[in-house]
């Protein structure tokens, strides 16, 4: 007897609470954007979280609000990204690949002011004598808050500096959150020359506290054939988009702070050709200058 | 019923008797979302508020149970009716209030398995608690949750920072923080209202 109560009592129960729970669903019903479940279903459906959202429900909602870019699932690739953007009604991304990259090649050849032994992070070592610990105030301590920062295993600290495994990153932007200084941006995925330095500083003050600096010597930007590298604020910048990667600006710079980091022959035969050329050039001149002043006496 | 017993209640509920300190009930959601402050009081807002709605409805459930002799299905009925009112809070806040169900996302779901909220319907119980009895519990009961839950985060967030051993990092030093955490409360036991 008892349990026929207990069955009747709970069943009733539950078929109540259902009833409840049936009706207030329609009352309180939300209406979803149609569009939203198959944003949804061209995302990876993983929830790895590497867009930063939380999972694909909070990504496919994001990407739908505008606030994240079609392309934010990095997992679904151009092709996620191409069908989403069918759905939004927007124009497929070019479907450039993008990764990210540290701005920085100081490293051993950085000058430190003391030795910092506090709390392994960058952020906390920015903040002791005003982050003096390393002289330059613009560069890679190396603590590797990056490091902890990312979860795909794609940036290591490499002698004292942090560099960006291109094959494993996804460009969530984990690592450029975490850099207290701002040194990691986003650079094309085929981009091969890059100036790994961000000192602002005028030239003579840059050279003090780093070997491989930017000093705003502008042989880069003399050298490039292309419009493609600029200094800008004390440092050389490279336009991503008219750059070739044919790294002559790497082989005319001083400083070595172009990379990659030509050997010390490449750059003997590059001064040889550009000696050569300002010969010819300037025998030419002389030539022309020659030219001119014959001519001249027979014209009066 | 007076003043000074609610009062009592209220005190053991969140210092002497806290859910978690000293009973250890709603463990799982205070080691798995305390990592950050944010969260934590989030899901220590929201667990107050699902412990007085299920205090308050289990109540009337109890009634029921005892009117027809069936008090032995008190855990399987409490937990039909905790299931049910978090789903309807759940559909209710994304109506009503959405700011806040976003700021509660994925936690509020979470709550359906937080043994405090059903513990807090059998204490209930246990204690012969009147009506209002019952939901005072269940808010001081959840302001104790929150008050653990904030604390532990508040300490978590610092030990990510110091070099903790190779073999101690991440749940284990947790575990022992929660339980040094724990040792400091039994401070409070004896604490009394007259």
């Amino acid at each position: 007897m008892t349990i026929a109560l207990a069955i009747a009592v709970l069943g009733v129960l539950a078929i109540v609470f259902g009833l409840i729970l049936a009706f207030a669903a329609k009352i309180f019903e939300v209406e979803v954007d149609p569009r939203l479940p198959q944003i949804q279903a061209a995302l990876a459906g993983a929830n790895c979280g590497g867009c930063g959202y939380p999972g694909c429900a909070g990504c496919a909602e994001a990407m739908l609000a505008g606030k994240a870019p079609v392309t934010a699932c990095a997992p679904a690739g151009a092709e996620g990204a191409a069908k989403i953007a069918a759905i939004l009604g927007m124009e497929a991304p070019t479907g450039e690949k993008m990764v990210a990259h540290v701005m920085c090649n100081g490293g051993c050849n950085a000058q430190k002011n003391f030795e910092y032994r506090g709390v392994k992070d960058c952020l906390a070592a920015t903040k002791v004598c005003g982050g003096d610990a390393l002289a330059c105030k613009y560069g890679c301590f190396g603590f590797g808050s990056c490091v902890a920062a990312c979860q795909f295993d794609a940036i290591h600290v490499v002698d004292g500096v942090a560099v960006v495994d291109k094959e494993k990153c996804t460009n969530c932007g984990a690592c450029r959150e975490a850099c207290p200084r701002k040194l990691i941006t986003e650079v094309p995925y085929k981009q091969k020359v890059f100036v790994n330095c961000s000192n602002k500083d005028k030239g003579p003050a840059v050279a003090k506290v780093c070997a491989n600096s930017c000093i705003a010597c502008g042989m880069c930007e003399r050298t490039c054939k292309f419009d493609a590298i600029h200094v800008i604020d004390n440092v050389a910048v490279i336009d991503y988009d008219k750059c070739k990667n044919c790294t002559m600006c790497a082989k005319a710079c001083p400083k070595n702070a172009i990379e990659p980091i030509p050997t010390p022959e490449e750059k003997e035969k590059f001064k040889a050709a550009q000696k050569a050329a300002a010969e010819k050039k300037a025998a030419a001149a002389k030539a022309a200058a020659e030219a001119a002043a014959a001519e001249a006496p027979k014209a009066e | 019923m007076s003043i000074t017993s609610l009062l009592a209640i209220s005190l053991g509920a969140i210092l002497t008797n806290n859910f978690i300190f000293s009973q250890f009930l709603g463990v799982c959601p205070f080691l798995g979302v305390s990592k950050k402050i944010d969260t934590a009081v989030g899901m220590g807002g929201a667990v107050t508020f699902v412990m007085a709605l299920a205090s308050a409805f289990c109540f009337f459930i109890n009634k029921v149970l005892v009117a027809l002799n069936l008090e032995f299905m008190q855990t399987v009925a409490f937990i039909l009716v905790v299931a049910s009112l978090v789903q309807f809070v759940e559909m209710f806040l994304k109506k009503a209030i959405p700011t806040l169900y976003t700021a509660l996302g994925v936690y509020l779901p979470l709550i359906t398995t937080n043994c405090a909220v059903l513990g807090v319907a059998l204490l209930n119980v246990q204690n012969n608690y009147n009506f209002i009895e019952s939901v005072v519990y269940g808010i001081t009961g959840g302001l104790g949750f929150l008050l653990a839950i904030f604390l532990f985060a508040a300490v978590r967030e610092q030990t990510e920072f110091s070099e903790t051993p190779k073999a101690f990092e991440g749940f284990p030093i947790a575990l022992i923080t929660s339980g040094l955490i724990a040792l400091a409360f039994m401070g409070f036991s004896g604490l009394k209202v007259w």
